[in-house]
């Protein structure tokens, strides 16, 4: 069949000509290992510590940049006393939650209420490892990348779920149920906004997906279909990071504090840690698929534009991306009111599910015909 | 009148209850006098299924201060300060309507200047109740930028107030007979800045809110008031109105300089919390359009006709005064031995409290969040509601 030849033939040709040639920190690993086997073991330790590392600072620099966005759109200045412009806080409110008294409701399920934390931080840790920095950053490029991040995602609810319902309180309760129904339902529409990326690109692996858009991102190469999957694929990942308008498992106004009513110092830390680094997930995996990822603007053919494009090293446009997400998503955060519980499942299951579909199959269509920019580039 | 005392033992297993296909179990949670959306120490016991809400029961009475008895011994004067103690965002209208009662009662005289500089001041209080109104309405239903924009023209108005009265929240401004104090030289043209400042910002409450579609299913069709049931429950101001009764002290009966002001009583059409919402977001307009007109025509006088040091004599009987406050109608009802210098009872209308329970039938069969959006556009201050 032409069509279903024609994406593999793109993904065979973007892995035979590589502009940029890609080297994760597990390749690398791997390839050090039958000689020199301590080296390997650094890299790995390096990719761990890394990891860590990226963690604690987008922690720290994300909820410093909410803060300070949230005070632009509010008219006042933010944090301004810890160090200059206040960039010591997120450090000052760390300490402070270190050293807060952990608090165990008295009939709380105490293991799972210990866990819960953990796990909702720990799956987006995972994500972060596949993610493509840049050419040269990234830990591991799984064959399965989206299957992966799919998956993975989906383990996030766990930490909430589990929150919620050991806490012993109704408000988590209702705070727990709220979430689990909401991020299920806008997986399926994440899902599909992915696919139809996977489709034109002919490949599950996240360093792939980027090589594929070496001739335009795909918000706008796939002509319709993937500025449709983008605004899908960023309402539906809002959703699942929570955030508002869909923060309705947290819900301050109506639920107190939601699922994690009940939690206090370090582990509060941790979902909130969780929060944002989800937010950086979310926005790094819309920039990967949608916006090229590390890649450069490219316009096919046009070589001496792309060359211009191109003196701008790959991380630096990685972030560009992610930082310009990030703000749309913490712009929709202090702009809107919160939907309510049972409009947020309509309009996920009545109105972006019916679209996500439609859209899936005309996308099909368009990579069936090549109905898009420079096919088989 | 007689009072049924349903406890909640009563509800918890209704005979009969009907049974639903899920087989779900209703349960109880209890919304304050701890919550977000309390605004002070307001409980509501909520007996929900799921998301549903099945009944609201409202617990009122964790500020209740006793406020009434307290004017017992107090004298007329030093009763007005209470008054801010209730519905602290109407100080100046609660304190306008005792001190009106007693000067009907007292017969007390006052000249135009006194009541020109109230009625400036009653309606830059109802703006800026209004404004934090808006600001805490947007918090409430999950956008946290209209808090502090709300804020921010509330300060702004606040700052006026100082100039003239030197406080803020609990002014204790209008007294029988008069004002405590003459307005500051600065008013006049720094009430003209500040209208200005606030019309703009008005439309740009419009865009930033009003205008958004999530908004606008929050608020639409939730919370259904009839006029029938309003009127029946006792619902006053923009409550009342925005259900479609177009009843407002200010029109139906003028006080102070109102009849010399144009302007117009903004009516709902069917009572739900967004025909409350447009309700209280055009009589901001309203009352910069009142202030406009009266701000430049302030007669001159003196700012008291009754010597502070002088005794009032309230004579022996019951006298009944009520004014038109930024939640609706406050009545005073005063009951006098002709003899003492206090009141031998006081008797407060607050609306907050008839406003309150109108979330027990408007809540009923809609979602917790629904609660949120429809106690919010009650606009209650619970100060007011225990007293």
């Amino acid at each position: 069949m032409a069509g279903a030849a024609a994406p593999f033939a793109l993904f065979a040709a973007a892995q035979a000509a590589p502009a940029w040639p890609v080297k994760t920190v597990a390749a690398r690993a791997a390839e050090a290992l039958p000689d020199h086997p301590w080296t390997a073991v650094l890299y790995m330790a390096l990719a761990f510590a890394g990891l860590g590392a990226l963690v604690a600072v987008l922690g720290m620099g994300l909820i410093y940049l909410e803060r300070k966005i949230a005070a632009r759109f509010q008219c006042r200045l933010g944090p301004m006393r810890v160090g200059p412009h206040g960039i010591f806080q997120t450090v000052a409110d760390t300490f402070k939650l270190l050293f807060k008294e952990d608090i165990v409701p008295a009939r709380a399920d105490k293991t799972l209420h210990l866990l819960a934390p953990f796990l909702a931080l720990s799956s987006t840790a995972l994500m972060l490892g596949v993610i493509p920095y840049s050419p040269i950053l990234q830990i591991s490029d799984v064959n399965i990348g989206v299957l992966y991040i799919a998956a993975v995602s989906g383990l996030g609810v766990m930490g909430i779920l589990l929150g919620g319902w050991s806490s012993y309180n109704k408000w988590s309760l209702i705070g727990a149920m709220r979430g689990a129904a909401q991020i299920i339902s806008y997986e399926v529409s994440a899902t599909l906004a992915l696919l139809v990326v996977v489709m034109f690109a002919g490949t599950l692996s996240l360093s792939g997906i980027v090589a594929s858009q070496a001739e335009g991102w795909w918000i706008w190469r796939a002509p319709v279909v993937g500025g449709i999957a983008f605004l899908i694929y960023l309402t539906a990942s809002t959703a699942e990071i929570n955030r508002t308008p869909f923060d309705i498992p947290e819900g301050e106004s109506e639920l107190t504090a939601g699922f994690h009513t009940e939690y206090s110092g370090l582990r509060f830390a941790f979902f909130f840690l969780a929060e944002f680094i989800n937010m950086f997930v979310a926005a790094a995996l819309t920039a990967t698929l949608f916006l090229g990822g590390w890649m450069p603007f490219h316009i096919g053919g046009a070589n001496a534009f792309n060359a211009v494009m191109d003196l701008v090293p790959p991380g630096v446009w990685f972030l560009g991306k992610t930082a310009f997400v990030v703000f749309v998503i913490m712009w929709f955060r202090w702009t809107f009111p919160r939907l309510r519980v049972d409009q947020l499942m309509r309009l996920e299951w009545k109105l972006l599910l019916p679209i996500g579909f439609a859209n899936l199959a005309l996308g099909a269509l368009a990579v069936l015909y090549d109905l898009y920019f420079f096919p088989g580039a | 009148m007689t009072v049924t005392v349903k406890t909640l033992n009563d509800i918890i297993a209704p005979p009969g209850a009907a049974a639903s296909a899920l087989a779900t179990e209703e349960y109880f949670i209890n919304m304050g006098p701890q919550h977000p959306i309390a605004h002070g120490s307001l409980r509501l016991v909520v007996r929900l299924d799921g998301e549903t809400v099945r009944e609201v029961i409202p617990v009122p009475g964790y500020v209740h201060r006793g406020l009434e008895k307290m004017a017992e011994h107090l004298s007329w004067r030093q009763i007005i300060h209470l008054t801010d103690r209730m519905d602290y965002l109407s100080a100046l209208m609660n304190n306008w309507a005792v001190a009106r009662t007693i000067e009907q009662a007292a017969g007390l005289a006052t000249n135009p200047r006194i009541e020109t500089i109230r009625t400036l001041m009653a309606e830059l209080q109802r703006l800026q109740s209004h404004v934090l109104w808006w600001g805490v309405l947007g918090m409430d239903l999950g956008a946290f930028t209209p808090f502090l924009y709300g804020f921010r023209e509330r300060e702004v108005i606040g700052e006026i107030f100082e100039e003239t009265i030197g406080a803020r929240l609990t002014m204790n401004y209008i007294q029988p007979g008069g004002l405590m104090d003459d307005i500051h030289p600065d008013f006049v043209r720094k009430t003209k800045q500040v209208l200005a400042y606030l019309k703009p910002k008005i439309d740009e409450y419009d865009t930033l809110l009003s205008g958004n579609v999530i908004l606008q299913e929050r608020l639409r069709n939730i919370g259904v008031l009839p006029a029938a049931r309003a009127i029946a429950l006792g619902c006053t101001g923009p409550v009342l109105r925005a259900s479609g009764v177009p009843y407002d002290l200010r029109k139906c009966e003028p006080y102070g300089v109102y009849a010399q002001a144009d302007f117009d009583v903004p009516v709902g059409a069917k009572g739900d919390c967004w025909d409350r919402y447009c309700v209280r977001i055009e009589e901001m307009r309203q009352s910069i359009r009142i202030v406009e007109q009266l701000i430049d025509g302030i007669p001159d006088g003196p700012h008291a006709t009754v010597k502070f040091g002088a005794r009032i004599k309230v004579p022996e009987g019951i006298h009944y005064g009520q004014i038109e406050t930024a939640r609706g109608i406050l009545g005073v009802t005063i009951a006098a031995d002709g003899k003492s210098d206090a009141p031998y009872r006081l008797r407060l209308r607050s609306p907050n409290f008839s406003n309150l329970w109108a979330v027990t039938e408007l809540a009923r069969g809609w979602r917790i969040a629904d609660i949120i959006a429809i106690q919010s556009t009650l606009d209650l201050v619970v100060p007011d509601i225990d007293r």
